[in-house]
């Protein structure tokens, strides 16, 4: 077999993405040329995707401690502590390029990945939600994009028994040759049961668990790192396919495998497979592993160890027993009917021995495969930025109807309602799910306790292009916004960081102002980062997408029976903006959906004020003092207005005052952060105005609940007044139209 | 009453299930794992939703021909009480317990979403002390559950009074509107003739408790456990 292999030259290595640079030290620290094998090893550990060679830099600016922190980024997922001998388990990851060339298979196995992701540690998976981006949808390429990828969550989530609780969906005609699919997943494990990657233990046995080894996902991790040209079709290949049946029964399988104790680590293999999980694992450990690929279940013949090292088959996973317990292990996969095969043995000496049939085929040491090099490549702010935040969006002309362009606002895609996707997932399955996707943030029940969990994704690629440092921090002040808004108070965070290509220095300074923004707003919110993911090379023909981080915040509630949820639920409630009143209409939904501008400045972002707002609004709910509480973000203070209005079950008006002095546009959709709408219970009115006096944060009463037509009056001139049904209308419609 | 959750490869509402009958009605109820071969000493067994076998066939195909069906058969026979939701009620058509056959939605695509059922006959063990007419709300999750049957059986399921739930508006209404995935004549749920045995495609666990939105599914479980303080027969075997 080894006389098949090609011969191993730069120019072979450079066709698998390595550079001359990293061929050379490959090289000086092997002591010798690589073999075919062990260049693939090299071509895939080392690719961005596993390696962060371009983001690890700056990575370490986030904060990624605190008391309740269990485990932080470095493994298969964050894990944070929430009382009662509890752990939530998080983590989201992106599938964005899988995705484009393949929508249904890659985002399905999006969701699959993600979810072993969270099984490995021992937990079991409650929730998913998914943050995706499109181009617009009147484009057909765009329609077929979203409804692939919509139908393979939808496949794989529902099928392997977890439910999708929320997420966003938004479109910007820069995601169109590169949308993004980031999925995020929550599980639940006792605190004394985290399992961890660490092939500990010289002399234990490795199991190779899961479904069978094929030729898909070859160099998937590679292909991942690497931007898009006409040809990207062409890649198809390297997509996996997912099975999410298969995944159910590992699931099952290893919990109850790790129940028996006599599991000591376990890793999914995701990208890069086989390869990466021999490696990192011992790697992790300061131990070495030996492994006979011929062992390893194959599906199709004559596969090269190459090609069993690298495949990305998916619903597979490497564990590590302890000696003597073998039989535990085999027992429990073989009730579920699932391969369970000794592929080797733990070992002393940092070495990774690769097998086939006894004669070695690759020999490397872990530590070098795990230490790919580190880059600091330049940064430079783009020169062209200048002239956008110049521009003044209130030149443009206001609107002469302000109700119309709130309903072409509420109707335009990305505002609009995403029933269209949520009733593809299955939202409940588990029944722990409180508020279903469609307010901030969906909460759950913990069940055998009195807590429960919000969930809120968010990320707006605009404020991030016009200012990647405050538009960063805006996502994570918002995500959290969102959870504080449910109730909850927000204990962790994990990040897709989804840009274009590193190697440009414009798009570097982006990535690096994202990362400072986001690391300021979590240090100032007291959020840590306990994971997350970094896709580079979103871009296609030199056309980088919106830089866009995701963010994903987990919030705590400690009494699930005190949540709120977005929607005003009975007239008569007294309505209150709680927030500054800084609002801007640079790079907001509005400018570009009426004018097609991406321009202007941001509103400021106080992070001390963005911290007592939420403390604020969860003390009120804490106290049952508000019956709906919302965010005020895309679209401003109106279209937050008229959500509340008619996203709940029985949609109902209300009737709000203003302070006049700013022009009508920029009162009703200007964007600004910490800003709020709460209504209040009847009776509850001087507790909540002593709750607000004590949170020290500007506030002012607005309005009331009631009729069916929400108006809004600023500086004694009434600027809306439309009926709920047409709102309601505007915003149910918006999206589906398209996809219909 | 001595509950069975049945586990099949695939299966995933069945902690649900276990959950509402152990934690909200404090119920005897253990798991039942495809392989067994008995189901002695179980009162009632519950066939959950899910992907059994990943639905990879026909949903319920595989199921339907697994060794629990067998003794699933002597179960029924000897007058056990069996309820089948979601893939379960797919499970008991294939396993020809029930009539009719479940199709993939008319829309063809993924369904999960609340629902109204008018009921239709309140004869059967799990819908006695309900009113006819009363219209119930539970949420369905499915992508093949259009219900079918044969214009002669559909005859036979009228005639003896199987059809148990219709999807319906909030009034009670059986409308086309009402009807989620394309069911013959909104059917939701049918029962064999003996009232023993039901399925349908809503999911009644998960409309058990007011933290979830709505308790309409614990009034099949109290009907049942009502029904044996009534008249014992169900308990005789």
């Amino acid at each position: 077999m080894k006389g098949a292999e090609p011969k191993v030259t730069l120019d072979l290595a450079r066709d698998l993405g390595l550079t001359a640079e990293e061929y050379d030290r490959i090289v000086t620290r092997l002591g010798r040329e690589p073999t075919w094998t062990e260049l693939g090893l090299f071509s895939a550990l080392w690719s961005e995707h596993c390696a962060y060679k371009h983001s690890r830099v700056f990575l370490g600016r986030l904060p990624t401690r605190g008391p309740r922190v269990l485990q932080g980024p470095g493994e298969n997922a964050g894990a944070v502590d929430i009382g009662d001998g509890w752990a939530v388990v998080f983590k989201m990851e992106s599938h964005n390029h899988p995705s484009f060339i393949e929508p249904f298979q890659g985002a399905a196995t999006g969701v699959g990945g993600i979810l072993r992701d969270i099984f490995t540690m021992g937990a079991r998976p409650i929730a998913i939600l998914d943050s995706l981006r499109f181009g617009e949808p009147v484009d057909a390429k765009t329609r077929h994009l979203v409804d692939g990828v919509v139908s393979g969550i939808s496949w794989y989530g529902n099928c392997f028994g977890c439910p999708t609780v929320g997420g966003e969906i938004a479109f910007a005609p820069e995601y169109a040759g590169n949308p993004l699919v980031n999925v995020m997943c929550v599980g639940l494990v006792r605190t004394d049961a985290l399992f961890r990657a660490r092939a500990e233990g010289v002399g234990n046995p490795v199991f190779y668990v899961g479904n069978k080894t094929g030729r898909d996902g070859i160099h998937g991790a590679t292909m991942a790192s690497a931007t898009f040209d006409e040809h990207a079709e062409a890649r198809r290949p390297t997509v996996q396919v997912g099975d999410p049946f298969t995944e159910k029964l590992l699931l099952e399988a290893c919990l109850e495998a790790m129940a028996t104790g006599a599991v000591l680590g376990i890793q999914d293999m995701g990208a890069a497979g086989l390869a990466c999980c021999t490696s990192e694992m011992p790697a992790r450990a300061g131990t070495g592993m030996d492994v006979e690929l011929a062992r390893v279940p194959q599906r199709e013949p004559a596969m090269t160890p190459y090609e069993i090292l690298l495949s990305e088959s998916q619903e597979r996973m490497l564990l590590v027993a302890a000696r003597g317990r073998e039989e535990e292990v085999r027992r429990v996969f073989a009730k579920w009917e699932l391969d369970a095969v000794e592929i080797g043995r733990v070992t002393a000496g940092g070495e990774l021995c690769a097998r086939l049939d006894g004669e070695v085929v690759a020999r490397v040491p872990v530590a070098l495969l795990a230490e790919a090099p580190e880059y600091r490549k330049p940064v430079e702010r783009p020169a062209w930025l200048d002239e956008r935040l110049a521009f003044d969006p209130l030149g443009l002309p206001a609107p002469a109807d302000c109700g119309q362009a709130l309903l072409e606002l509420l109707g335009s895609p990305t505002l609009a309602s995403k029933e269209w996707a949520f009733r593809q997932y299955d939202q409940q399955v588990g029944i722990n799910t409180l508020v279903l996707p469609g307010s901030d943030a969906a909460v759950l029940r913990v069940k055998g306790t009195r807590r429960a969990l919000a969930l809120a994704t968010d990320g707006n690629g605009r404020q991030v292009f016009l200012d990647p440092r405050r538009g960063a921090a805006l996502a994570v002040a918002e995500a959290a916004r969102n959870v504080s808004c449910a109730g909850g108070l927000p204990v962790g965070l994990t990040d897709c960081m989804n840009f274009g290509s590193p190697e440009r220095p414009e798009i570097l300074w982006q990535f690096a102002e994202a990362i400072e923004g986001i690391a300021e707003a979590c240090r100032a919110l007291e959020i840590p980062v306990v994971g997350g993911n970094v896709s580079f090379y979103n871009e296609t023909s030199g056309q980088a997408i919106l830089p866009t981080p995701v963010v994903g915040v987990v919030g705590l509630l400690e009494d699930a029976t005190r949540y709120a949820t977005q929607w005003f639920k009975a007239a008569g409630h007294a309505v209150a903006l709680l927030g500054p009143e800084a609002v801007s209409l640079g790079g907001s939904e509005y400018l570009w959906t009426r004018h097609r501008r991406l321009a202007g400045r941001l509103a400021p972002l106080d992070l001390e004020i963005e911290r007592r707002v939420q403390a604020a609004v969860r003390a009120a709910v804490a106290a049952g003092l508000v019956s709906a509480a919302h965010d005020c973000s895309e679209g401003g203070l109106a279209v937050a207005l008229a959500e509340a209005c008619a996203t709940g079950r029985a949609p109902l008006g209300c009737t709000v005052t203003l302070a006049g002095g700013a022009r009508a546009d920029l009162v009703l959709f200007g964007e600004g952060p910490s800003r709020v709408v709460v209504a209040v219970e009847p009776g509850g009115a001087a507790e909540f105005e002593a709750l607000m006096r004590e949170s020290a944060i500007p506030w002012r009463w607005v309005g009331q609940t009631g009729g069916d037509r929400l108006r809004i009056a600023a500086g004694g001139a009434t600027l809306v007044d439309v009926p709920v049904e047409r709102i309601e209308h505007a915003w149910r419609n918006g999206f589906e139209r398209h996809m219909a | 009453m001595r509950f069975g959750v049945v586990v099949f490869p695939g299966t995933w509402s069945d902690c649900d299930f276990h959950y509402v009958i152990s934690e909200v009605l404090h119920e005897p109820v253990k798991y039942v794992w495809h392989r067994e071969r008995s189901l002695e000493g179980l009162d009632c067994v519950i066939l959950p939703g899910g992907f059994s076998y990943g639905d990879y066939l026909r949903a319920g195909a595989v199921a339907g021909r697994s060794p629990i069906v067998d003794a699933l058969r002597d179960f029924v026979a000897g007058g056990g009480l069996v309820l089948g939701s979601c893939n379960g009620f797919q499970i008991l058509c294939e396993a020809g317990l029930l009539p009719g056959a479940l199709m993939r939605n008319e829309c063809l695509q993924y369904r999960c979403q609340s629902t109204h059922l008018v009921v239709e006959n309140v004869d059967t063990p799990f819908t006695r002390g309900l009113r006819p007419g009363q219209v119930l709300t539970m949420p369905i999750s499915h992508g093949e559950g259009k219900y079918h049957a044969s214009p002669e059986a559909l005859a036979d399921l009228r005639r003896r009074h199987q059809i148990v739930f219709r999807y319906a508006e909030a009034d009670g209404r059986v409308t086309k509107a009402a009807n989620p995935n394309g069911s013959l004549e909104n059917i939701a749920g049918v029962a064999n003739p003996e009232g023993t045995v039901l399925g349908l495609m809503p999911h009644p666990e998960r409309a058990s408790e007011a933290a979830m939105g709505g308790t309409d599914g614990i009034l099949l479980f109290h009907a049942l456990l009502g029904s044996l303080v009534e008249d014992g027969t169900f308990l005789k075997r």
